[in-house]
């Protein structure tokens, strides 16, 4: 099948990656820009890294983020696979059919409604069982696990459903427990998806504004939040060595990733 | 103790407690949430915390009165700003979602008929920008496209514009906005269709003597439409609601639904409002949900059936 492309695909194939890559390519070059208009060249200056990196509200934000981030993604996995397990191993269970759109649903859900929602669950708790206590990290932290639960839950889906049932068949047979049939078998074949989906999870959630808004409190501003906050009124070139940095860290993440797949293959 | 745990099925490994724990999660954080926008979109308005009034009251004679009231509902109906920003939702989300498919289907075919090395390479380079900050990839098209961006800065240094072009804050710039943002959603999926295609089928066509746009419309196109229709579902379902993009790229001129509810709720404060308007929101993304979840249903059984 390795036609050589016609002429028109390779032209739309350079034009849609320059799409996609010419505006970041935009913000990294500027944000060495000596001067405070963002637009105009004046000259090879660094210091608006420095300026970054004296933010005090940006680096407490950052931290706010990474923490949400991680127990966000820890939970969604564990609760992501659970819920893959039960759609893929235990056959036609009563309720099946509406678990398995449970699970689906919050990815293509509007992130207005998502957010509006669980902030109305939360204030209703906590009117009528004074829990959750208020809002914040903790609250951010369930909100964005049942976003990421969905991704996760499709990811180890898929491998599961591709991996070979008898494995586990013969450990049954030949009497091992369920948990032991789990930890022997299911989680070595499955660990690769579950990676990914907490990478996959881990992102999101690093990257979420809308339903992070509705459902913080004070003083619990995630990165996102501080962010948009900034480029609401226009463009900063501190935002832009912004950019710069977190792009650098995700393509040097995806290399590595790539390079450690490509070994193993 | 152990057997009582056991007679119980309070054994953390039974199939019932796997099942139970995700499906109480998502009853308590995403089901239950949304019957209490319902609710909330049927109270009243009332100054305090929370800023609306329970459905329910008893009255004095101890009788439980519910009140339903759907003056939040009359009041969206009545204002016809609503039903301009529920158009212009619509409208932008299916441009974004066309403007999608024309740059995303010529993509996912070259990535899928290109070199298996160089396939992995150019996937990844679709991903790559999903990964990194949403928010500061729409960041970066205000830089492009403001009255002092690059490319008004450019044409007016070439001497070619006195006054900038009206790029930014207007439907244009939204809608570039979302095609830019979710168009790996749409290439995605497209190439995990064109990619299963034998192309053999298309060798056979053309040694019947079939011309290129010919084959492409009998055979690829057909074979890859679950594609487009999973991939098309993807962009326009979340673009209805997007609030990030028509915030930052469209001004004040742009009212799509997502930032009106955010407005209603942030700054007016009218919660009940917010809530009516997510519900009909809802009822306008029922049918592309449920389509949506059909086809990911099909996929799954197919995969079983693998």
């Amino acid at each position: 099948m390795q036609n050589k492309l016609s002429p028109f695909l390779k032209t739309v194939m350079i034009f849609g990656y320059a799409f996609l890559y010419l505006p970041i390519l935009t913000l990294i070059i500027f944000s060495f820009n000596s001067s405070r208009q963002v637009t105009v060249w004046q000259g090879f200056s660094t210091q608006w890294y420095t300026t970054l990196l004296q933010d005090k509200a940006l680096i407490k934000s950052l931290w706010i983020s990474l923490q949400v981030a991680t127990s966000a993604a820890t939970l969604a996995v564990i609760l992501g696979t659970l819920a893959a397990i039960s759609l893929i191993r235990f056959g036609r269970f009563k309720g099946r059919g509406f678990f398995g759109i449970l699970t689906t649903a919050p990815m293509v859900m509007p992130e207005v409604i998502t957010g509006l929602s669980l902030l109305l669950l939360f204030v209703g708790l906590e009117q009528i069982i004074g829990w959750p206590r208020g809002r914040g990290i903790f609250t951010i932290t369930l909100a964005h696990t049942t976003l990421c639960m969905a991704y996760v839950t499709i990811v180890v889906r898929g491998r599961l459903a591709d991996m070979d049932i008898s494995l586990e068949e013969a450990a049954l047979d030949l009497g091992a427990r369920p948990i032991k049939v789990f930890t022997a078998i299911i989680l070595p074949i499955i660990f690769p998806a579950l990676l990914s989906g907490w990478l996959l999870a881990f992102a999101l959630s690093l990257d979420d504004l809308v339903i992070a808004s509705f459902v913080a409190g004070p003083g619990s501003s995630t990165l996102p939040m501080v962010i948009f906050s900034s480029i609401r009124f226009g463009i900063t070139p501190q935002i832009n060595a912004l950019a710069t940095l977190i792009i650098t860290t995700v393509a040097i993440g995806v290399m590595i990733a790539g390079w450690l797949m490509h070994r193993k293959k | 103790m152990k057997s009582i745990l056991q007679k119980l099925k309070l054994n953390f490994t039974s199939p019932f407690w796997v099942t139970a724990i995700p499906f109480g999660w998502l009853l308590l954080f995403f089901l239950i949430p949304f019957l209490i926008v319902l609710k909330i979109s049927f109270s009243d308005l009332r100054f305090g915390l929370p800023p609306y009034a329970p459905l329910t009251e008893w009255t004095s004679e101890g009788l439980l009165i519910i009140k339903i009231n759907l003056t939040n509902y009359t009041f969206i109906g009545t204002d016809s700003l609503y039903l301009f920003a529920y158009l212009d939702s619509l409208t932008i989300a299916l441009l974004g979602t066309i403007g999608c498919l024309f740059i995303g289907y010529p993509m996912a075919y070259g990535i899928a008929k290109a070199s298996p090395s160089k396939r992995t390479i150019l996937l990844m380079l679709v991903i790559l920008p999903f990964w990194t900050s949403f928010l500061l990839r729409v960041y970066a098209w205000i830089g492009i496209l403001s009255p002092q961006g690059y490319i008004n800065t450019l044409f007016i240094n070439l001497g070619l514009i006195s006054t900038p072009f009206p790029l930014i804050d207007n439907t244009f710039a939204t809608v570039l906005g979302i095609i830019y943002c979710y168009l790996p959603f749409m290439i995605l999926p497209l190439y995990a269709f064109l990619e299963k295609i034998d192309y053999a089928l298309l060798e056979a066509a053309y040694d019947l003597g079939a011309r290129p746009f010919q084959a492409f419309i009998r055979i690829i196109w057909p074979l890859s439409r679950p594609g487009v229709i999973a991939g098309s579902l993807l962009v326009f379902i979340p673009a209805v609601g997007e609030f990030v993009i028509p915030e930052l790229l469209g001004g004040s001129q742009t009212l799509m639904i997502g930032k009106v509810i955010w407005n209603e709720f942030f700054t007016n404060r009218v919660w009940p409002i917010a809530a009516a308007l997510a519900v009909i929101m809802l009822v306008f993304l029922i049918l592309p949900i449920a389509i949506f979840q059909r086809y990911q249903e099909q996929q799954v059984r197919f995969l079983d059936a693998k």
